[in-house]
């Protein structure tokens, strides 16, 4: 008995999906902290940028594990999915649905929206490869990234906003059930505290929601900026 | 010619009989164990806690059952309790209390030595059960936790919930499977016995169909143990499974097993009443609702007033009147025959006057809703399901149906049958009960047998009659086999060329109306002898009349269900034959014309204090009665008297 | 009153299998679903067709065999009830009701309604089961258990293993019955011995089985005739991932 075990199991391949789920949401919820300096002006948003830029070789480090942890996210969720599907080869006429969520039912679509959103992000705000705004690589006073103005002239353009607004209503989706599921998953969830677990994930998406869509709407609003 | 009916009940006191014997019987060393293989149809506790303790000794075993899973048989649906004189409570039990209530209990006509030693093992099957981890009720300090039941004084009754069968089923069921997951036992779902196969008089095997298929299966073994269960269905209308049937037990009849007291059937008093003719069977509540409910009708006839609305002075506790000492708690025959008189007298409630109420406003009031909740929730959830009343705020409505049977097939001390090799446990046979069961027995009996008392005298007859070196085994290509195939064949292929116009239902609810009318919970001389004029011709209508679908070759619930009816159309003959022969009323057989002026059962014990074996002797000739005289050396007979 | 039945027919585990429509008539609230099945197979039967094949036995609500999806859910609309309790109150005159198979890849068509659960004994066969031959018991008061623990033990001992959580699981998975057994030894001393290797066992032979993974919609809690919590699946996680990371702790 070992690791490969339990990863070859249903179970194990639910508990990597959870692991890796609890990366990732830890992740988003840091990055959203990060990101909300952008109340405190581009001094302070620039700095934290410059700070993170200066880690060099760690970052390539937190980097490569967050792919890691994405891709093992995306990889057990491939095996679950195809798992499922082949669980059940006859359809059901008719089927009405007695406890579970849209969330729920639509994880796999909403993981994959994800997915495709996160490319997008990458090149948007990291890489520049996408930039409507024309502002990647400029400098500020103090010779950093223009981060701010970056952030700032990319919200402004209210397509991308769009396009973040509909990605953090999807996302905020898959953590609703996916934050409380990890739970279960991990055997954490008892009688005794089954209902407070069932809230979590659906209050933490609540918070990321309005942390996450605060600022681009605030931008393109011109209450920022 | 009768049978020599040899009881083989050991010699020396009754306390030593079991003990003594189990070191008399000839034992089976273990490396020759494996040479053995052995059948076990049923898988009710009976067949699940034969096949896995046989398996475990060493034994081949191949077990069968009809339904899709072991786990399915119709021991899952007893729900009150197990006895045993575990004497936990301190209130006076002992081994000689559990005895005697028993016999007493089934009105004097059990073997006493055979309930002895299921009083004996009963402390046994606890003990194995907890340890499988049967999850019995608890008290706070975390010992089991015992209640009363019908028939008794102490408390002796171990339950878990209102399920205390299935769990019981479940631990012999998960003690199979886990014999079945090492090959020890090879185990036959989907899978009907349809006769047994005999060579040199000894079973040798039986020929099975394989329900998914429709093929014909032959198997042999060394003994063959019918686990049956038994045969209420004859009723049509019981609390019986519907797949429950007498076929096993009565084909084996018919090859040379004798059939014992098969007038000996339980009617159940709490029952929930028949509600329309569509009604295909009746549900049971537990017996253990007696010890918080009271049971009363209303003093004036064709009361129509909503029950809360009758005034306490108006009505009558017929049962606390009658039996002021046990009250509601009297055996089961005595509670149903009690109710049948208030409703036949024109006191019955409900829409068809066949009912009387079960109340448990009392019992609320003083120990509130919560205890009562914590007691028969689940039995309270069930009846609300199935009538759509509450029985928190409204009386219950409950009337007698047929339960269990005690009659079975004949065996001797060591639940073998007149045809050596071919034991039967549990329901099945005819041996603890007497002419009544008391509550909680039934499990007690069915894993007695399994558990304690088959793996010992089945290894004894293995030893004793069958030769180590092979040479008793029956290839299955013997023409003992191809003989009785043809024979179970030819008949399938009857039924179903048929081709009349009558659903095999139809004629099953018919017979049913027949006997539970004459034969039910009072008996007549007149009625018995107009249903042996009335089952014959309805019989000969089946088999002219009777519709039966599809194929043999396939999965065919029809052709399953047509060749059990058929059985219970021969079958109730003889079940009739027997209730006309016995000019006595004992137990659950009730004979109007022998009852004293009180209403109660009036036993003959001179004349009738024995087993009536019935032989077959061909179709359409009436059996041949033989006669097991039953000797009481350690209980008095008296008149049971629960005034 | 009057329904119109949408049942699926198929002849065989060959068969591809197809929704039938049938009428009945002359049904009564206080008919049991069954029992209108029943009439329904009668007028068939009357008519010289072949009955619908359906699982039943005990007809109240023990034995696990019936086994049915009703207008879309395992069991039909009423809670904590199965097929056989089903009262046909909870229907009305003039419905259409759509009756199928419980489907699962591990749980395939016999016939019509008639599916083979097989996969759940196999599943039993594998460890769920305390390992204690006849005769070698302990007298039953020597082992104390809390009352807390053998109320909790019934709750999942209650399963009567009908598949229904299997039916209606959007991923056919089988976690609810595999739970409620592990759950069952689990709280009780007698199933401490095994209860490693018992978690391991059953986790493997339920997903050699084809059983899809719980991916916590609790649709089983929602149709299980006994109402076992799914709490129960998350204590198998954990039971599970125990045994398998630290088997010798």
């Amino acid at each position: 008995m070992s690791i490969g075990t339990t990863l070859k199991s249903s179970i194990g391949a639910k508990a990597l999906m959870a692991v890796t789920g609890i990366i990732l949401v830890l992740f988003v919820i840091g990055h959203m902290l990060g990101n909300l300096q952008v109340y405190l002006g581009a001094d302070a948003l620039n700095a934290y940028a410059a700070k993170l830029q200066s880690l060099g070789p760690l970052l390539w480090v937190i980097r490569l594990v967050l792919l890691g942890t994405f891709l093992a996210h995306i990889i057990a969720a491939i095996r679950v999915v195809k798992l499922n599907r082949a669980a059940r080869p006859v359809a059901y006429h008719q089927q009405k649905d007695q406890a579970t969520t849209f969330a729920a039912r639509t994880m796999w679509v909403s993981g994959v929206l994800i997915l495709l959103f996160a490319i997008y992000h990458v090149l948007h705000l990291t890489v520049g490869v996408v930039d409507p705004a024309g502002t990647y690589g400029a400098l500020d006073s103090e010779g950093r990234h223009d981060v701010y103005g970056m952030v700032i002239a990319g919200f402004q353009h209210w397509p991308t906003t769009a396009i973040y607004t509909v990605a953090m209503v999807v996302l905020c989706l898959h953590v609703s059930h996916g934050a409380s599921s990890m739970l279960q998953t991990l055997g954490l969830r008892r009688p005794g505290n089954a209902s407070g677990f069932d809230k979590v994930g659906p209050a933490l998406a609540i918070f990321l929601l309005i942390g996450n869509l605060s600022m681009p709407l605030s931008i393109l609003a011109g209450l920022v900026g | 010619m009768a049978f020599q009916l040899d009881s083989k009940v050991p010699e020396g006191p009754l306390k030593e009989k079991w003990t003594n014997h189990r070191f008399n019987m000839k034992l089976v060393n273990p490396a020759n164990k494996r040479k053995f293989k052995v059948l076990v149809v049923g898988s009710g506790l009976a067949g699940a806690s034969a096949a896995a303790s046989l398996a475990e000794l060493g034994y081949h075993v191949e077990c069968f059952c009809f339904q899709d899973s072991p786990r399915r048989a119709h021991s899952i649906a007893a729900q009150g309790g197990i006895n045993a004189a575990k004497n936990y409570p301190n209130d006076g039990d002992s081994v000689w209390r559990l005895f005697y209530d028993t016999v007493k209990g089934g009105d004097y006509r059990a073997r006493e030595a055979n309930v002895y030693r299921l009083a004996e093992v009963a402390n046994n099957i606890i003990d194995q059960c907890v340890a499988q981890g049967v999850p019995f009720a608890r008290e706070y300090g975390g010992m089991l936790d015992n209640r009363s039941f019908g028939g008794a004084q102490v408390s002796r009754t171990f339950y878990a919930r209102g399920q205390t069968g299935q769990q019981l089923l479940l631990g012999a069921y998960q003690a199979l499977e886990r014999q079945i997951g090492k090959g020890t036992v090879r185990m036959h779902v989907r899978s009907e016995m349809l006769d047994v196969v005999k060579k040199d008089g000894r079973a040798v095997g039986i020929i099975s169909r394989d329900l998914v298929t429709g093929e014909m299966k032959r198997f042999s073994g060394d003994a063959v143990l019918l686990c049956t269960g038994g045969y209420g269905n004859v009723f049509y209308l019981s609390t019986n499974a519907m797949g429950s049937n007498v076929t096993a037990a009565y084909r084996a009849y018919k090859r040379g097993a004798g059939f014992a007291n098969p007038c000996y059937t339980q009617i159940h008093p709490t029952c929930i009443p028949v509600s329309s003719e569509h009604q295909s069977k009746l549900t049971l509540m537990s017996e253990s609702l007696r010890n918080d409910g009271r049971v009363w009708v209303p003093k004036q006839k064709d009361d129509q007033r909503a029950p809360n609305d009758i005034p306490e002075d108006e009505r009558d506790y017929y049962l606390e009147r009658r039996y002021p000492s046990f009250g509601n708690l009297v055996p089961r025959d005595v509670a149903s025959r009690a109710a049948k008189e208030r409703c036949d007298a024109g006191y019955g409630v409900g829409a068809t006057g066949y009912a009387v109420f079960l109340d448990f406003a009392a019992a609320i009031e003083r120990v509130g809703e919560d205890v009562i909740r914590a007691r028969y929730g689940n039995l309270f959830q069930m009846y609300e399901k199935i009538t759509g009343e509450n029985p928190y705020k409204v009386p219950m409505r409950i009337y007698p149906a047929s339960h269990y049977t005690m009659g079975g097939l004949w065996v001797d001390y060591n639940l073998m049958t007149t045809v050596p090799g071919l034991f039967a446990l549990g329901e099945a046979n005819f041996s603890d009960h007497g002419a009544n069961r008391l509550g909680a027995s039934a499990l007690m009996q069915g894993l007695s047998d399994g558990y304690f008392v088959a793996p010992y005298t089945v290894g004894s007859y293995l030893a004793e009659e069958v030769p180590l070196d092979g040479s008793g085994a029956v290839a299955t290509d013997d023409p003992a086999f191809d003989q009785v195939e043809q024979e179970v064949q030819g008949r399938i292929d009857r039924l179903l060329s048929v081709g009349g116009k009558k659903s095999v239902e139809s004629f099953h609810k018919r017979l049913g109306q027949i006997v539970w009318d004459q034969c039910g919970m009072g008996r007549s001389r007149e009625g018995l002898e107009q249903a042996l004029r009335d089952i014959p011709k309805l019989r000969e209508e089946f088999w002219k009349e009777v519709f039966v679908p599809g194929s043999a070759g396939e999965f065919n619930p029809e052709v399953e269900k047509a060749g059990r009816v058929a059985d219970f159309l021969e079958f109730a003959e003889v079940l009739c034959e027997d209730a006309l022969a016995r000019e006595e009323s004992c137990g659950g057989h009730f004979r109007e014309e022998h009852q004293t002026p009180e209403g109660e059962a009036l036993r003959d014990d001179e004349h009738f204090a024995h087993a009536a074996v019935w032989e077959y002797k061909g179709d359409d000739v009436r059996p041949e009665l033989s006669k097991e005289q039953l000797t009481f050396e350690n209980v008095k007979l008296t008149t049971r008297s629960y005034k | 009153m009057k329904l119109t039945l949408h049942v699926w027919r198929q002849a065989g585990p060959q068969d591809r299998g197809r929704m039938e429509m049938l009428q009945v008539d002359g049904i009564t609230s206080d008919m049991s679903f069954l029992e209108m099945l029943d009439k329904a197979n009668e007028d068939l039967i009357h008519d010289g067709k072949e009955p619908v094949a359906f699982d039943h036995d005990c007809r109240e609500g023990i034995c696990g065999t019936c086994s049915m999806v009703i207008d879309g859910v395992a069991h039909g609309p009423q809670e904590g009830t199965t097929t056989c309790q089903l009262h046909m109150r909870a229907f009305k005159d003039g419905d259409s009701i759509h009756i199928e198979p419980f489907r699962s890849r591990a749980f395939p068509v016999i016939k019509d309604l008639v599916v083979d659960r097989g996969s759940f004994d196999r599943i039993i066969a594998a460890g769920g089961y305390v390992s204690v031959n006849t005769g070698s018991a302990q007298d039953a008061n020597n082992l104390p258990v809390r009352k807390k623990d053998a109320d909790m033990a019934m709750d999942a001992a209650a399963c009567i293993g009908c598949g229904a959580c299997v039916a209606s699981c959007p991923n056919g998975s089988a976690m609810l019955f595999v739970a409620a057994k592990m759950g069952h030894l689990a709280h009780l001393p007698q199933g401490q011995a095994e209860r490693k290797e018992r978690a391991l066992s059953m986790v493997a032979q339920m997903d050699a089985e084809g059983f899809g993974a719980c991916s916590n919609h609790y649709e089983c809690e929602a149709v299980c005739p006994k109402e076992i919590p799914a709490t129960f699946i998350g204590s198998m996680n954990r039971e599970f991932l125990k045994s398998s990371l630290c088997p010798d702790s």
